[in-house]
């Protein structure tokens, strides 16, 4: 994309600031790209966009991923299944509270890009980003509970030993919120990747720079290569290559909410190919609202993307 | 070696009594159809016709979704917990009752050995309503509401349809799960396998069941599908093809209509060389031949271990030589009859196919009945993977026999599928056993034995098989709501 000029003074953390002697300094500033299989690649395509603040500045171009992009990132994702739905339960909740403690670290440039992308004041960009952490911490605890609470023996009528168990789906694609950059990214993706699935996530389209921010907290975490990958980019574009694709297992539709150029339904109906499983949008009928991600969450979103293993063997002597 | 010679030992069909005709089971009447539509069911065993059942159309189903609706929001919405529970348990109670009748007539109507309905179908049946009923009043207890605080909240409407190789027991499993959540159902039975469907109706009558709480709608494919579609309806819940339960995702999209999804498969059953290899023979058996082979999570394909794999097919084949195959109503009689022309012709095909693309075929001998369809065991050996009959459902008594040398290839195999609802696993090694459990992705994982059904043991399936689970506490998750996100 050829760059627009830009409409107003760039925020991008102020742009020049005097040093010490009093010689202006010029800020280095950051190139927001994919997140892929552990790596950041641009787009393959080339592309990129403005993404713009609340008040319609410039803030950077972002990669625009493409339908190519997302099937490096499923490939990724798959590769990455077996090691990460085969960690103990104890491992992934001590590689999401990881995450946790990299964002805590991190903090001001979260608070500083989610004020920019939502139009939040900093004491209250500042809240999002402790919900943020904080949830990851919720989510890290539930890893070696899981199965104690949705699983269990069942008194079958013979001699037969029976236990249910939840397993994780597979790889699952996200469509991730387009208001809640951050918050709303971390509340639908904790839950997909706590219990072994994998995910490709395509971020809020025009707030995507504090996805690729955390993205940079999970390369430098001890998330394994290939178990989260970030494609910023234009969600309805994207979206049906990922709702179509014969290696995803599952979809999360969250962030077709305000999503341009999207219609949920044709997403889930492309799903019924290979019968993902689906968890829609909020909302009435063909409405899709994006809820109120402050509010603390339940078992619903980990179920969405489970499966019930079943495993019978005789008792005798 | 031969098979031993057996007298006859036929069941009595005196304990049924059919109808020349049966109508539509809508708002606890028998009705006939808006428009006189009519077919007829026949004894596969014979091709004998047992009656005439009536084809719902769309205006039957508006009438029928309607008295489910109005039961939903009057008698049956009212109800307390405990008191839809003693229904339940009354339902139990007649079937228990009226056991032989069901069985002879699932049987007739099937095609079925009748000791498989006899001592599986039946009793299961009534098993899945005896352990509903104690929820319907304990379901705040069930761990379903996910922390919401929310106690669980019937959906209303459900629609219900349902194949042909369990009729009855497919029914509990749909009816006695929504019934004790608190909806009210629409269920539609298989074309070729309708009456115990209806005769089941007749149990809700005695049971003085509140009017519209069930009712039965018999037709084709063609009622299934406007059932599925009808805006009055707000759960689904299906078992029968892949491609019919795909039609139904796409269908539903873009609503806030749920559904349970209960498919096909195409199961491993993977024995190692330290199984104990004749009982291992007798799953194998128990896996493809119980119900001709009729069966969503058959043991179709077999994973031998290599070493052993000579040893294995030759005490198979022996043990094939023994069963009797002919009259479903023969006491003695393990594999019985096809349930129609339709999936015979299919099974022809795809046998046909296996060999044509290369692998060996093995057909007990054995002599068919002139009348009715059949289709005597068969083994293919010399199978790989691209094979479409290690590939695709065959549904029928069809065995594709494949080798393996390690764990990892044998997991590899297993679930090379898109399906993955069930798979076997036979060895004495107790850690491989929860390894292979663990790799295979499918649904229900039987070690050291095959087909086991319980009303408390969750089925359902992975990938393509499906999703939702049926029985146990996790079937009663596709009948409720807690009012969060989804």
């Amino acid at each position: 994309m050829s760059p627009a000029p830009a409409r107003g003074k760039a925020t991008q953390t102020n742009a020049a600031a005097p040093n010490a002697a009093g010689a202006q300094r010029i800020e280095v500033r950051k190139t927001y790209k994919l997140y892929i299989g552990g790596a950041f690649p641009r787009s393959e395509s080339g592309r990129t966009y403005e993404v713009r603040d609340s008040h319609d500045r410039f803030l950077a171009n972002a990669a625009m991923g493409s339908r190519k992009d997302a099937r490096d990132a499923v490939v990724a994702a798959r590769g990455a299944f077996g090691k990460w739905s085969g960690a103990t339960a104890y491992n992934r909740g001590q590689v999401l509270y990881r995450v946790a403690e990299l964002m805590e670290g991190r903090r001001a440039q979260f608070a500083t890009e989610v004020a920019a992308a939502e139009g939040l004041t900093p004491p209250r960009a500042d809240k999002v980003v402790s919900q943020a952490i904080d949830r990851w911490v919720w989510y890290a605890g539930w890893a070696d509970k899981i199965a104690q609470v949705l699983g269990g023996v069942n008194p079958v009528a013979g001699p037969y030993f029976n236990i249910s168990a939840p397993e994780p789906t597979g790889v699952v694609a996200a469509l991730a919120p387009q208001r809640s950059s951050l918050l709303g990214l971390v509340s639908v993706l904790a839950p997909i990747v706590v219990s072994g699935n994998t995910a490709v996530v395509l971020t809020s389209e025009h707030r995507p720079l504090p996805a690729v921010t955390l993205s940079e907290v999970l390369a430098t975490s001890d998330v394994p290569a290939g178990v989260i990958n970030l494609i910023t980019g234009r969600t309805g574009e994207v979206a049906p290559w990922l709702a179509a694709h014969q290696d995803v297992n599952a979809i999360d539709l969250a962030g077709a909410a305000d999503a341009d150029g999207l219609v949920w339904a044709e997403l889930e109906r492309a799903s019924a190919d290979n019968l993902k499983r689906v968890l829609r949008p909020a909302g009435d009928d063909i409405d899709a609202v994006e809820p109120d991600w402050s509010r603390t969450p339940d078992l619903t979103r980990i179920k969405a993307f489970l499966e019930t293993k079943t495993v019978w063997h005789p008792k005798g002597r | 070696m031969a098979k031993f010679e057996y007298a006859p030992a036929p069941e009595s069909r005196a304990v049924v009594t059919l109808r020349p005709s049966y109508g539509l089971f809508i708002g606890g009447e028998f009705v006939e159809a808006t428009d006189g539509s009519t077919f007829k069911t026949i004894n596969p065993a014979s091709e004998e016709v047992l009656a005439e059942v009536t084809e719902a159309g769309e205006a039957d189903i508006d009438n029928a979704v309607r008295a489910a609706r109005k039961a939903f929001d009057g008698p049956w919405g009212r109800l307390s917990g405990a008191e839809r529970g003693k229904y339940l348990f009354r339902i139990a109670r007649i079937l228990q009752e009226r056991a032989r009748e069901f069985a002879v007539l699932e049987t007739l109507d099937n095609g079925k050995p009748i000791k498989e309905s006899r001592d599986v179908d039946i009793p299961l049946a009534a098993a899945h309503f005896f352990y509903h009923a104690g929820w319907a009043d304990k379901l705040e207890h069930a761990g379903l509401s996910g922390g919401s605080g929310q106690p669980p909240r019937p959906l209303g409407v459900v629609g219900q349809v349902i194949p042909w190789n369990f009729p009855l027991l497919m029914l509990s499993w749909k009816i006695a799960p929504a019934l004790a959540a608190g909806n009210t159902v629409v269920l539609k039975p298989s074309k070729s396998t309708p009456l115990t469907a209806l005769l089941f109706a007749e149990v809700c009558q005695q049971a003085d069941l509140p009017a519209g709480v069930v009712n039965i709608l018999t037709g084709t494919s063609r009622t299934g599908a406007h059932l599925i579609r009808h805006p009055g309806v707000d759960k689904i819940a299906f078992t029968g093809s892949t491609e019919v339960g795909k039609d139904i995702a796409r269908a539903i999209a873009g609503t806030r209509k749920r559904a349970t999804l209960e498919l096909g498969g195409k199961a491993a059953n993977i024995v190692f060389d330290d199984a104990a290899i004749d009982e291992a023979v007798e799953g194998i058996v128990n896996g493809i031949f119980f119900n001709q082979g009729h069966v969503c999570c058959a043991g179709s394909r077999l994973l031998v271990q290599e070493n052993v794999a000579d040893d294995v097919i030759m005490r198979l084949k022996r043990r094939l030589l023994t069963l009797r195959v002919g009259d479903p109503l023969d006491k003695n009689t393990d594999v019985g009859a096809i349930n129609s022309a339709a999936q015979l012709s299919r099974i022809r095909e795809l046998t046909d196919i296996g060999e044509a693309e290369g692998a060996t075929r093995w057909t007990a001998p054995c002599v068919l009945p002139e009348r009715g369809f059949w289709f005597a065991p068969t083994v293919f050996t010399e199978v790989s993977q691209s094979h479409r009959i290690a590939q695709e459902e065959v549904f029928g008594p069809v065995l594709s026999v494949l080798t393996f040398r390690t764990p990892q290839e044998a997991v590899a195999k297993a679930n090379n599928t898109p399906y993955g609802l069930s798979a076997g696993i036979w060895t004495e090694k107790g850690s491989r056993i929860l390894w292979m459990a663990d790799q295979l992705r499918a649904g229900v994982v039987w070690a050291n034995t095959f087909n086991r059904f319980d009303p408390t043991s969750p089925f359902g399936g992975y990938k393509e098989s499906g999703y939702g689970r049926e029985g146990g506490r996790h079937g009663l998750e596709g009948y409720v709501t807690t009012g969060a996100t989804r």
